[in-house]
């Protein structure tokens, strides 16, 4: 926001700590729910891996197996999965408040627009999961 | 004058991708990142995943996938600096990473998805 420097004051500034979100749990939170970002784009790095692995052969695609049983790529996997689901249950649950409903002048409670949300959710991973064993 | 934001369509492009991540990543990464390495369940086959990955609609499916998740992932951390970090003078720099990191992978998924 360039305009705003004009009008706020120059001669005081309350310092805020770079660890600012570390007091609170809404406020850790928050930064949680940001940082989820990263294991989203981990996910997809690991994707790109797998189509790669799949496209340079049987050989290439038992190798990337092996490393993803790696102590390490697990837990990474482990708590990027946590982070994942933690991304989808705070999207959800955000939904009726950065979209309010209204219908008849009323708004639609939370409700009706968060459940729906987890039960799409469930049926959407049931059919990704059948597709995916089945083939 | 002012100039036009870009911010309007970056954020739709971040709520898109924050759908996608939500219904799509949790399933897929428990899948292919846990349970079918470690056996947890029986995985598809070699030759059984490389024909469903080479029907059209799986190449499309997987291209939303890995790019509108990165365009989330883009925004959200150009905030999360921002925000958590406090480095607003980097600027420049990081939305070249970030929305750079995010087109660069939009790139190579189209790239290795077209040509498996």
């Amino acid at each position: 926001m360039p305009g705003s420097a004009q009008y706020s004051p120059k001669t005081f500034r309350t310092r805020v700590s770079t660890y600012w979100w570390l007091g609170r749990w809404p406020y850790l939170k928050f930064i949680l729910r940001e940082l989820s970002s990263v294991f989203v784009a981990w996910f997809v790095v690991i994707a790109l891996l797998e189509i790669r692995a799949l496209r340079n052969g049987p050989t290439a695609y038992v190798e990337f197996q092996e490393r993803l049983r790696s102590p390490i790529l697990v837990a990474v996997n482990v708590v990027a999965l946590l982070f994942v689901i933690f991304h989808a249950a705070t999207w959800f649950n955000l939904t009726p408040k950065a979209m309010p409903l209204r219908l008849g002048g009323k708004r639609v409670p939370s409700l009706f627009i968060v459940a729906p949300s987890y039960l799409v959710w469930l049926a959407i991973s049931v059919t990704v999961a059948w597709i995916v064993l089945r083939g | 004058m002012s100039k036009r934001s870009n911010e309007p369509f970056l954020w739709m492009l971040f709520s898109t991708g924050g759908v996608v991540a939500a219904m799509l990543i949790p399933v897929h990464l428990f899948l292919f990142g846990l349970a079918f390495p470690l056996g947890l369940l029986d995985g598809p086959s070699y030759q059984g995943l490389l024909a469903l990955l080479r029907h059209p609609f799986a190449r499309l499916y997987l291209f939303v996938l890995c790019s509108l998740p990165l365009f989330h992932w883009a925004h959200r951390f150009r905030y999360t600096l921002y925000d958590g970090l406090q480095i607003k003078h980097l600027n420049e720099l990081i939305n070249a990473f970030c929305y750079g990191g995010a087109i660069l992978g939009t790139v190579l998924a189209a790239y290795l998805l077209w040509t498996t």
